[in-house]
């Protein structure tokens, strides 16, 4: 192999020089940082680009559809077309359905596979090719906490989608990253007192725990609020994302003793863990004198179409439900049922909301310069966009509203007609330190590019 | 000259090495119009024709079919992010403990899975992957991160990087100030690339690969001449799990975090269809399949209805509609559909890969210009590199 070294004569040297001479004449292109404050400044364009990440493939591929139909109204919204939404009950609001500082809003697609990897290689194509200013989506909380990250250190907004795990503005916090979403903390807040009055202070739990950081951080938050009722948790199982069969999983708990199965999962795999339990027979059971109860804390009524008669009578949280009557979500609803013809998931309702409260937060900044939009998030309180009167906590960035304990309706009056909601519990009842053992984090600075 | 992607004699090596170099520093040029043009993707372009060049040493020399080849790549992330976790955020360290850790555990897997050959190798590597993969996913999560993905933390020992902890400096791999990401992260790839072309050159033409080769073509008969054909397959499957190893680290120099889904069995599935695609036992052909692959899911997936009305407004309103109701089955979330038909029809009407194509079509445009047979196909002193 020696030769190789030895060959190196003049006419490669040459040839090497023009290697070096054609990378020499392309670098000036890449090298040279355009004059903009920030990152995909949109001054001199006449359109934004904001880029919607979602799982198209995968566990969550129902919700990622829906996000994806939310995202689009959203735009329509923005742009002032369509019947405007909660753009005539969200209050305070600066947009003027003209687009977002007078610039036509439009926006760029991408799949996240449900994978940090595909959903990083996704966002990072958004920023570098299609040029968007901001990132939004995700359906997993491990996408959600990889692709915030990615956008701290990238220079743009992060607008959280559905991410339930407490680390997305807890332990993992980023000042470029909001959510609007409730967390596993607030679940267990407002679920617990619920479970209390219907199920005694006397239970055994069986915990399955979807096993990545929304799983663990929702195991954590139920045992924390049961517990502290009096429960006794027998064990907990960590069952891989997407696993498809639970069977395996659900055998033992009927040996264990637990009159009680809490099922932290989600999308596809609470569909399919939770049909599976029931087809085991584990509701009929009597255990310990006590009739056998499941749990599933957080519910979406997507999941809830998945899974049919199973969930009859089970109990769970949601962040949002069509069903509510406040003016906003009325107007959300009747805007998303005339464009798709059916309503609108929890997912899709915080995609929508998110995507106009960073909107109207632009507007009232005066520019999309990701640090003055983070300003003006900030300690932002709203209302008309469903859960009531809310709070953007500056300290973490997450959202404080109402959280709906839900159970599922014994006698559905149609297909979509599956939850009822069993409590609205208020915001300060779930409200909890932002620095918190659980929730130490730190914001850092916000990152313009 | 388009001989010279498959049939090469020494001579054209450094010829053909150079043009290639040429062409992979010029992607942010020629790439432009495919709009494929931005640091990432040619990042991973750069990245995956590691790998597919590393795969194609194995598989397209000896003929060993590997179905576990993502195992390494993701041995190669966690190794690369645990290293910028332990000694900083320096590419350098991260690559060599890498590529030296990913070739022990091929020498591992190797000398396990070598013992049997044909489809009884395939299935021992894809055990072997799939193992690898339940192990990041759940049983070693203190190690892995599991479903979360490994990454590098503020407060992370980082040795060498002591002096920016606690300034809430970003966390992204640099060299003497230069950040891996962007065009500097491109150019590292793109360095990195062309000297494994090169490497994996000098292999092909080399005594070793001319083992391989043999080994490919009949082990039978080598080992009735009396030759050991063990330590040549083991060191061909170390060589290129290392290849995968190095890949596997430039991943996490870009983009420092680790996940298990690296490992997943179709990660390993993909380089076997990138060099399939590309066209297997060519140097270029793996580079040029990681490319195609990497493109459909880039940017087929991107596309959705609002583009494909872009791109057909040109056409009548009710043409148009169905034109982009057909169309969106093959793009955003149909992309594998369409990737699918592209590898149906390459396996099927060139089963030499796209290298194969490119090779006709110089052909047939020589003869059509009259300049008759190529010289270069009576040179057949030098056996071709595999079929």
């Amino acid at each position: 192999m020696g030769d190789f070294i030895s060959k190196v004569n003049r006419r490669t040297l040459l040839k090497g020089s023009a290697a070096l001479g054609a990378a020499a004449f392309a670098s000036p292109y890449f090298f040279t940082k355009s004059a903009s404050a920030y990152v995909n400044d949109p001054s001199n364009k006449s359109s934004v680009i904001l880029g919607f990440n979602v799982p198209q493939t995968g566990a969550y591929a129902d919700e990622g559809a829906d996000e994806l139909r939310a995202y689009q109204l959203a735009v329509e919204h923005l742009n002032g077309e369509g019947d405007g939404g909660m753009m005539n009950t969200f209050k305070p609001m600066a947009l003027k359905g003209n687009g977002v500082l007078g610039k036509k809003v439009e926006f760029t697609t991408g799949d996240t596979q449900t994978k940090s990897d595909a959903a990083r290689a996704s966002a990072k194509r958004m920023i570098e090719k299609d040029g968007a200013i901001m990132i939004t989506g995700g359906s997993s909380s491990g996408v959600a906490i990889a692709v915030q990250s990615l956008c701290q250190e990238a220079g743009v907004i992060f607008m959280a989608g559905l991410t339930h795990s407490n680390d997305t503005t807890g332990k993992d916090r980023r000042r470029n990253g909001f959510r609007h979403f409730f967390n596993t903390e607030m679940t267990g807040a407002g679920l617990a007192p619920v479970l209390k009055s219907n199920y005694g202070t006397e239970r055994k739990a069986y915990h399955l725990t979807a096993d990545y950081t929304w799983g663990w951080s929702q195991e954590g938050s139920i045992k924390k609020y049961t517990e502290a009722m009096g429960w006794e948790t027998v064990n907990a199982v960590r069952t891989p994302l997407g696993a498809g069969d639970f069977s395996q999983y659900i055998t033992p708990v009927l040996n264990s003793g637990a009159d009680v199965l809490v099922l932290n999962h989600y999308g596809k795999d609470m569909v399919n863990s939770l049909t599976q339990a029931v087809q085991f027979g584990l509701r009929d059971k009597m255990v310990n004198g006590k009739q056998f109860e499941v749990i599933v804390p957080l519910y979406s009524r997507l999941m809830a179409q998945g899974a049919g008669d199973a969930v009859k009578g089970i109990f769970g949280s949601t962040g949002w439900h069509w069903s509510l009557q406040d003016e906003g979500s009325k107007a959300f609803v009747k805007s998303f049922g005339a464009k798709y013809g059916f309503p609108p998931s929890q997912a899709a309702h915080t995609c929508y909301v998110q995507t106009l409260l960073y909107a109207d937060a632009a507007e009232r900044a005066g520019t999309f310069n990701p640090c003055g939009i983070v300003d003006a998030l900030e300690g932002f309180e709203f209302d008309g966009m469903g859960n009531g009167p809310t709070l953007y906590r500056a300290d973490d960035h997450q959202c404080f509203k109402t959280v709906l304990v839900v159970k599922g309706k014994e006698n559905p009056s149609s297909q979509f007609d599956l939850l009822e909601v069993v409590e609205e519990v208020p915001a300060e009842k779930v409200i909890y330190d932002p620095n918190g053992d659980e929730f130490k984090g730190d914001l850092g600075a916000c990152n313009a590019g | 000259m388009l001989t010279l992607f498959t049939k090469s004699s020494e001579k054209s090596d450094l010829l053909l090495l150079a043009l290639f170099a040429i062409v992979v520093f010029a992607m942010p040029i020629w790439l432009a119009p495919f709009g494929a043009a931005y640091p990432d993707l040619m990042q991973r372009f750069a990245i995956f024709g590691i790998f597919a060049t590393g795969f194609n040493i194995l598989f397209g020399l000896t003929g060993y079919l590997s179905f576990g080849h993502a195992a390494f790549l993701g041995v190669g992330s966690y190794t690369a992010v645990w290293t910028f976790k332990l000694l900083g955020m320096n590419p350098i360290p991260a690559i060599i403990s890498a590529v030296v850790v990913a070739g022990l555990f091929a020498l591992v897997i190797g000398f396990i899975s070598l013992r049997r050959s044909g489809i009884y190798f395939s299935i021992l590597t894809l055990a072997f992957a799939q193992m690898c993969y339940n192990l990041a996913y759940s049983v070693l999560t203190p190690i892995t991160n599991g479903e979360t993905g490994l990454r590098v933390l503020q407060d992370d020992i980082r040795l060498f990087d002591a002096p920016t902890v606690g300034e809430g400096a970003p966390l992204i791999s640099h060299i003497g100030g230069i950040e891996m990401q962007g065009m500097p992260g491109f150019y590292f790839c793109a360095v990195l690339l062309i000297v494994m072309v090169g490497v994996a050159m000098r292999i092909f033409r080399s005594p070793f690969g001319m083992m391989l080769k043999a080994v490919k073509t009949n082990q039978t008969r080598l080992n009735y001449t009396g030759v050991n054909t063990r330590p040549y397959t083991l060191a061909a499957f170390v060589i290129s799990g290392m290849y995968a190893g190095l890949a596997g680290s430039l991943m996490c120099v870009i983009d420092p975090l680790a996940g298990a889904e690296r490992m997943q069995w179709t990660a390993s599935g993909e380089v076997v269809l990138m060099t399939i695609l590309g066209g297997v036992g060519t140097i270029i052909g793996p580079i040029i399949g990681a490319a195609l692959i990497k493109y459909f899911e880039n940017i087929f997936s991107a596309f959705n209805d609002q583009t494909l009305d872009g791109i057909f407004s040109f056409l009548p309103e009710p043409l148009k509609e169905g034109v982009v109701n057909v169309t969106s089955l093959f793009v955003g979330d149909g992309w594998n559909l369409s990737l699918g038909i592209l590898f149906v029809l390459i396996v099927v009407f060139l089963p030499g890969g796209v290298t194969e194509g490119l090779n006709r079509t110089g052909k047939f445009i020589l003869r059509r210009f009259g300049i008759g047979r190529d010289p270069e196909n009576e040179e057949k002193t030098s056996p071709a590199p595999g079929e």
